[in-house]
């Protein structure tokens, strides 16, 4: 179960805030040229089935407490990326108004993958530390509920 | 309540923000009588970011950059737009050869976006082989985007008075190579989209917007060019459209497959107006550089790949604009997105939606008095 788990990591993208430029590149990542699926890695549409966060993006106001739930939702081990420059620190979004700034200020963020757009490239190679990451996770053992 | 006369019962249930179909975060909440849809609503602000805001605060030169991240797919139409806002408030005139250069990187644009949207349509529709060819055809076009402008995605080429790269006689050959390469695969993939049964049945009278709607609405884009309304804004011939000559595609169904159709026949065109643009390009300068600082009111429209963009400008001659306003194609398509849902099945909603070609970051200008109300 723990090996299956990094060697076959599901993944959920979420975007909260970003210009769509990072978004199209974590998809091309899953695309003929690039094909992260030869790593086992899949796109999953639900946190709870999910092992990695891509996150794209500044985290704003509004968008905050939607990113926090996917976060809680997602069960552990996990690990959040922070794909893009706005996702890393608010980019060049950081004195906007409405923005808080990088993801690292709503959820812990365990690798940052910067670049405007990010490239596929980078973007994989930030996934595949993100393995290392999560291979290195405890799991804390399920306790069953009722007290038994 | 009488006997026999049951009141109907219609389920609530929300669509995103996060959701598998949807790269970006926008909610639909429908209203559903089992599987057919009564009522949609729709709540976005997910991703504003306050830009127009940003760009009242920066210098104006500066605020190129700034523009083109409203959206990264069709990043350099933004930035052209823009340029071409503030290029009438300075009253600068353009070289020639910086038009024709202008019209090759929006339509390297398009080519992208386009190839994209007929990806992840196919992907909607389940069609995944489909889904990847489209986005493995793709990459020629990042490819180029990449040579000539640097970067794969935000290629920041455009400039106030101009460009900031050229494209030489060697980039010229590159470009026209990969542009007959992209119409060969073009022309492979094209009896899938023309001819098969599985794709005509997911898509043929579904989402219907009629003519009548369309125009009521203001339906811009392809969105209006399925239902047979010829409304491009390249036709008022901006950069060098005029010069190239240019016919809007139309097609009359109303339908998701006409607005299919739509857009396949528009990668056709761009890559026509590409290898056009490279023959015709004049030789000159590239560029002109402001001599003073922009006064008064301009607006100006572009034609982006979701349907017609729209700048308002208003400086008082220092270094930073007073106000700057988008209008963008998706929150002009979004009504009629809610005139096509009802009456068609739950099924059918990811088909319907992405048929509008539903661009996010772009549509999240105006929700500032929204997020204030609603916090």
């Amino acid at each position: 179960m723990a090996k299956s788990r990094f060697k076959s990591p599901w993944i959920l993208h979420f975007n909260c805030g970003s210009c769509n430029g990072c978004d199209i590149e974590i998809l091309a990542c899953l695309t003929p040229r690039f094909d992260v699926e030869r790593f086992g890695m899949l796109h999953m549409g639900n946190p709870k089935h999910a092992d990695i966060l891509l996150v794209t993006g500044p985290a704003n106001r509004r968008n905050a407490r939607v990113l926090r739930n996917l976060y809680e939702q997602t069960p552990d081990p996990k690990v959040v990326v922070a794909v893009g420059t706005c996702a890393c620190t608010g980019g060049m979004f950081h004195n906007c108004p409405n923005v808080l700034g990088g993801v690292d200020k709503v959820i812990p963020v365990d690798v940052y993958v910067p670049g405007c757009a990010a490239r596929p490239e980078a973007i994989i190679d930030g996934v595949v530390l993100a393995l290392k990451k999560l291979a290195e996770k405890k799991v804390e053992p399920v306790k069953a509920v009722g007290g038994r | 309540m009488s006997k026999g006369q049951t009141k109907r019962k219609y389920t609530i249930f929300p669509f995103g923000p996060q959701h598998p179909v949807l790269p970006e975060p926008i909610q639909l909440r429908f209203t559903v009588d089992e599987e057919r849809i009564v009522d949609v609503g729709v709540n976005i602000g997910y991703v504003h970011r306050g830009i127009e805001r940003a760009c009242e605060l920066n210098d104006y030169r500066r605020n190129v950059y700034i523009c083109e991240r409203i959206c990264g797919i069709c990043n350099f139409i933004h930035a052209l737009c823009y340029c071409m806002v503030v290029e009438k408030l300075l009253g600068l005139e353009v070289p020639e050869r910086a038009n024709y250069l202008r019209v090759i990187w929006s339509e390297l644009n398009r080519l992208e976006s386009h190839l994209l949207w007929l990806g992840l349509f196919a992907d909607a529709m389940g069609f995944e082989s489909l889904f990847m060819q489209f986005w493995r055809d793709r990459e020629l076009v990042m490819d180029l985007q990449e040579r000539t402008g640097g970067n794969r995605v935000i290629i920041s080429t455009c400039v106030i008075g101009g460009v900031r790269r050229d494209i030489g006689r060697d980039l010229a050959n590159l470009v026209e190579q990969g542009m007959l390469k992209l119409k060969r695969h073009m022309d492979a993939l094209a009896p899938v989209i023309l001819k098969d049964p599985g794709i005509k049945k997911r898509t043929v009278g579904k989402g219907i917007l009629t003519y009548e709607d369309a125009v009521r609405l203001g339906a811009v884009g392809p969105t209006a060019r399925g239902s047979g309304v010829a409304k491009d804004i390249r036709s008022t011939g901006y950069a060098a459209y005029g010069a190239l000559g240019f016919e809007p595609v139309v097609e009359k169904d109303g339908d998701c497959y006409a607005r299919l159709l739509v857009r396949f026949y528009e990668v056709y065109q761009a890559i026509d107006l590409i290898l056009k643009a490279l023959k015709e390009m004049p030789e000159g300068k590239i560029r002109v550089k402001p001599d003073r600082w922009p006064e008064g009111e301009a607006t100006a429209r572009a034609e982006q790949p979701r349907g017609e963009l729209f700048y308002y400008a208003k400086a008082n001659g220092s270094n930073r604009l007073e106000r700057l306003k988008v209008r963008t194609p998706t929150l002009a398509n979004i009504p009629s997105l809610l005139a096509m849902l009802p009456g068609y099945e739950v099924a059918d909603i990811p088909v319907i939606v992405l048929s509008i070609d539903p661009c996010i970051a772009c549509t999240e200008r105006i929700t500032y008095l929204k997020k204030d109300g609603g916090k």
